[in-house]
């Protein structure tokens, strides 16, 4: 691990001083100009997430081209902050995930009173995402966490909505409180290895009482399962997703995620053999899972809905994380069913954002006879969701389901397979009103009139969801772990 | 060219949707595209040359996820090139019968273009998740044409027919990424997983059967897994259920021929009691609930359990353990093949007549009816040469079929011959329904029934004289079946 002068860690870091820059210059550009030219600080928040992933795609492009052992080997600042493939993917999906959320919010936060705070929160916790993903120290993770975490908190009660206010309130408060936990787990994990960065932890750790190794890593979980929206972190998600305005829902569900999932990935990584992580992370999947879907069985409402099933298909991520390290698929199989879930989930509520009113399954009524090609992205993001084939998502689950079996969690796999059967009743049961003819009593009565970037945006999520589903495959090379034949 | 044959009706689907109200365009287009196809499909057949044991014509291979050993991998051999022609058949029969058919033939003409690329893509498919994207597609674009084009009950039969399915897929999966893990290196590819053998001897093989027989089983269906299929093809509209019971039901089938038996043949051995005895059950049960039924189309529905299990029958027996009798064994195996063929051409054309009744009496029950030869002549022949087809009369390909299954798989395992009666039950059920609809008095729903149209009669009758035409001629089809079957047989049997 050879430390590179700091010019050239700065200039490594790219993507990620784009979004900074672009949150400080959204911010002050939003102080200083009038509220029906707020669109000045949507463009620079646009420009700099373009700039981001497209500094990310090349970096990605880099990786993939020297494949193999640079891939494996690549940090910046003293080894605290990995540059593999797995971060290139990670910063490329937060980026390409906040970009989606502000096209399918544009017609909501449109001449808002606070449109140029929410980018830049937007900008704020995309950041805390990425520095989440990439951390390769517990400093790093704890900053990654927190600056991931308080734009979030106000972004979800931005909407100033009484729901909202509850949700804020409600993710605050579990945000702090796991957020101690994280701090406490840092703090035990230090205590006893001497060492803050994750490759010294690994020889420190094996030779520490299991027992206190097992206690610092519950915490630091715990409040990485907070961000992953998973067992026991997930109370938040379904009011936020019900509570909040529609773009920062669909950002709550997503970005979050990516940070949380592969920061969990990349600590257990470097976990000894001492404490059985992969058991607990196995138990906390399956509990993810089927409680996420057991509760989004009777929701009503497609945001509630949506929050719910956020919360079983972190149950699904969260197999390749029970496996870490010993299975060669698990990184890629994470980061490819994070990108497939991240442009699926973003269609699907970019689907609510065209209909913001409709708070009810079954005021989607006609929909597919007034607007096909919203039925049609509404079709394929609920389909990906469920993990049908050529969709993102299946990729996701095939991938996932083939690497926890092969890490010995064959129960695993089975209780996942269960579990997707039963989601699909709860997906059916918003895709089939919507191709029904709408009667006279419909909610809605059969009348779409969408939100034009919203809908858009569905079908533009729809094409991502089927291009991901396709061509992920083929840029898979990138992520390494190559078959052994 | 194989590709093209997959393609093709799936980039005439995205035109049709993509061009607003161009209603009277999509319909031709769709009898266009599926005559184009039965073309192609008829210049694959002209151009098949045996490719022998494990080898494949019109190979075509495309890299996809080279990480999980998984390839766009197509080709045929003669398990699959006559399933790919019953395809097209059975799709271009529908479009005709579909031509006067004013309920949104855009979307429709659209969605039946998409089930065929499916259903051509799986026979050809030579990877397993390849295999697995199409079996699934097959069942979402099947569930909206129950639920948007059914009639009756048609959400909740459409529901039923998905859940029911899905499970069956998912189990199939399980079985897949077994495969995958049980192969050193690891691969989807069906040719390489042939050659890799991996779960031979392994017990975790019969496991991974396990897991793809229950998904084939259910997609097939055998009892205890066919609860779904009844109310299904009930509430689907007539070309609906000629689609799901003519090629969608032999997607299970051909499952069994083309990865369960070849990729874990020790597996299908331990298997093959169980499924000789599914196999029998599914005939007996079939037959003798469908001769229970008062609903037409309910009845031909069972017939189809009863039919598809005379196939698992055969696989079974030609998979089972035992003093080698490879002649036998590769008897029932044409057989097998044969009969998917013979049911699809058979039960396609005896629901399409169903939806005839259906669309001018508003009703499938035969109680309903009565003397229906006199005001529909022609009606009235076509089902009955369709019935005799179907219980298996000599002449039909459904006697080269069912001769072929029994004497191969009594040859191989006498006990098979408890199947019998199922034919002679089948009999009986037929002759009594067209006793009940056709002979008496014309009466009820009969009276002022309109005959078949043009369009109804031509694609009924061209299903029915290729069936005939088999009857007589078997030898080409058997020419194309018989070497695969013989290759199949050596590595799964005895």
């Amino acid at each position: 691990m050879e430390s590179m002068n700091s010019g050239a860690d700065a200039l490594a870091l790219l993507p990620e001083l784009f979004l900074l820059a672009g949150a400080v210059l959204a911010l002050l550009a939003g102080s200083f100009t009038a509220r029906e030219r707020q669109w000045i600080s949507r463009v620079i928040a646009v420009v700099a997430l373009s700039a981001s992933a497209v500094a990310s795609g090349v970096a990605f492009a880099a990786v993939a081209s020297a494949a193999g052992p640079v891939a494996e080997s690549m940090s910046v600042y003293d080894g605290s902050y990995i540059l593999d493939g797995g971060t290139a993917a990670g910063r490329l999906i937060v980026a390409v995930s906040a970009l989606l959320v502000i096209a399918l919010g544009v017609d909501e936060l449109r001449g808002t009173a606070r449109e140029s705070e929410t980018y830049v929160l937007i900008l704020l916790a995309s950041l805390g995402a990425v520095v989440l993903a990439g951390a390769s120290d517990l400093l790093v993770l704890a900053v990654g966490f927190l600056l991931a975490s308080i734009p979030l908190y106000a972004l979800i009660g931005i909407g100033g909505t009484k729901a909202g206010a509850e949700a804020a309130l409600k993710t605050y408060l579990l945000g702090a409180l796991f957020g101690i936990l994280l701090l406490l787990g840092v703090t035990v994990l230090y205590a006893v290895s001497g060492t803050t960065s994750y490759a010294g932890l690994r020889g420190a750790l094996a030779a520490a009482a299991p027992a206190v190794v097992g206690v610092g890593l519950v915490g630091v979980l715990a409040g990485l399962m907070f961000k992953a929206g998973a067992v026991p972190g997930h109370f938040w998600v379904p009011d936020a997703a019900e509570g909040s305005g529609t773009a920062v829902a669909a950002f709550a569900t997503t970005v979050p995620k990516i940070g949380g999932f592969l920061a969990a990935y990349r600590l257990l990584e470097m976990m000894p053999g001492t404490v059985r992580w992969p058991l607990l992370i196995a138990l906390l999947s399956v509990l993810t899972m089927t409680l996420g879907n057991l509760a989004a069985y009777t929701q009503t409402n497609p945001r509630r809905l949506l929050g719910w099933s956020t919360v079983s298909q972190a149950g699904y991520l969260l197999m390749p994380v029970a496996v870490a390290g010993s299975i060669p698929i698990a990184l890629p199989s994470l980061v490819v069913f994070l990108a497939g879930y991240a442009v699926t989930n973003l269609a699907a509520f970019a689907v609510i954002a065209a209909y913001p009113d409709r708070t009810e399954l079954r005021a989607y009524e006609g929909l597919a006879a007034a607007r096909p090609w919203h039925a049609v992205a509404l079709v394929v993001a609920l389909l990906s969701l469920v993990g049908t084939p050529p969709t993102a998502v299946f990729l996701g689950k095939l991938t996932v389901f083939t690497a926890a079996w092969d890490g010995g969690f064959w129960w695993l796999t089975l209780a996942a397979a269960v579990n997707t059967v039963i989601s699909l009743f709860y997906y059916l049961r918003w895709l089939a009103p919507a191709f029904r003819a709408a009667s006279p009593d419909s909610p809605g009565a059969g009348e779409f009139t969408p939100r034009r970037w919203a809908g858009r945006t569905a079908v533009a999520g729809a094409v991502l969801v089927l291009v991901v589903g396709v061509g992920a495959g083929l840029a898979w090379t990138a992520l390494g772990g190559l078959p052994t034949g | 060219m194989l590709s093209l044959v997959i393609l093709l009706p799936l980039a005439a689907a995205a035109l049709i949707l993509a061009l607003p109200r161009a209603e009277r365009a999509a319909r031709l287009a769709f009898v266009l595209v599926t005559a184009v196809e039965v073309a192609l499909t008829a210049v694959l057949w002209a151009g098949y040359r045996d490719p022998g044991a494990g080898g494949l014509a019109y190979e075509e291979q495309l890299r996809w996820i080279p990480n999980v050993g998984s390839s766009y991998h197509v080709g045929v051999d003669g398990l699959s090139l006559p399933l790919i022609v019953l395809t097209a058949v059975i799709f271009l029969a529908c479009a005709i019968y579909d031509w006067n058919a004013t309920d949104r033939p855009r979307p429709r003409a659209a969605l039946f273009l998409f089930l065929e690329a499916t259903s051509v893509g799986l026979f050809a498919a030579q990877d397993l998740i390849l295999f697995f994207l199409f079996f699934d597609l097959s069942i979402v674009g099947m569930y909206f044409v129950i639920a948007g084009w059914g009639h009756g009950d048609r959400a909740r039969s459409a529901l039923k027919f998905f859940l029911y399915t899905f499970l069956g897929s998912l189990a199939l999966l399980l079985g897949f990424i077994g495969l995958y893990l049980g192969a050193e290196p690891h691969t989807f590819d069906i040719p390489e997983l042939l050659r890799a053998d991996a779960l031979r001897n392994n017990p975790a093989g019969v496991w991974v059967l396990g897991a793809i027989v229950v998904g084939l089983a259910v997609k097939t269906p055998t009892v205890p897994f066919h609860t779904w299929l009844p109310p299904a093809h009930t509430d689907a509209p007539a070309t609906g259920s000629a689609v799901l019971a003519g090629v969608l039901l032999k997607m299970g089938t051909y499952g069994f021929v083309r990865i369960a038996m070849p990729l874990l043949p020790d597996a299908w051995r331990a298997w093959a009691p169980v499924l000789i005895t599914v196999g029998v059950v599914s005939v007996l049960y079939g037959a003798l609930v469908a001769l229970a039924q008062s609903d037409l189309k309910r009845m031909i529905a069972y017939t189809s359990v009863n039919h598809m299990g005379y196939i698992v029958l055969a696989l079974g027996a030609a998979g089972a353990a035992g003093e080698s009798a490879t002649a036998a064994r590769e008897t029932a195996m044409t057989g097998a093949v044969t009969q998917m063929v013979s049911h699809g051409l058979i039960t396609g054309a005896l629901f399409l007549l169903a939806g005839v009744l259906h669309s001018r009496a508003g009703t499938y029950s035969m109680g309903a009816f009565g003397g229906l030869a006199a005001p529909a002549p022609r009606f009235a022949a076509f089902f009955a040469v369709g019935a005799f087809a179907s219980l298996g009369l000599p002449g039909f390909s459904g006697f080269i079929a069912e001769f072929q299954i029994f004497a191969g798989s009594i040859g191989t395992v006498p006990l098979t011959a408890i199947a019998l009666p199922g034919i002679l039950l089948t009999a009986a059920l037929f002759l009594r329904a067209l006793q009940r609809v056709f002979t008496g008095s014309t009466k009820g729903k009969s009276t002022g029934f309109q005959d078949l149209l043009p369009a109804e009669a031509w694609s009924v009758g061209g299903l029915l004289v290729l069936s005939v035409l088999i009857g007589l001629f078997p030898v080409p089809l058997l020419d194309v079946i018989a070497p695969a079957s013989a290759a199949l047989v050596g590595v799964a049997g005895g």
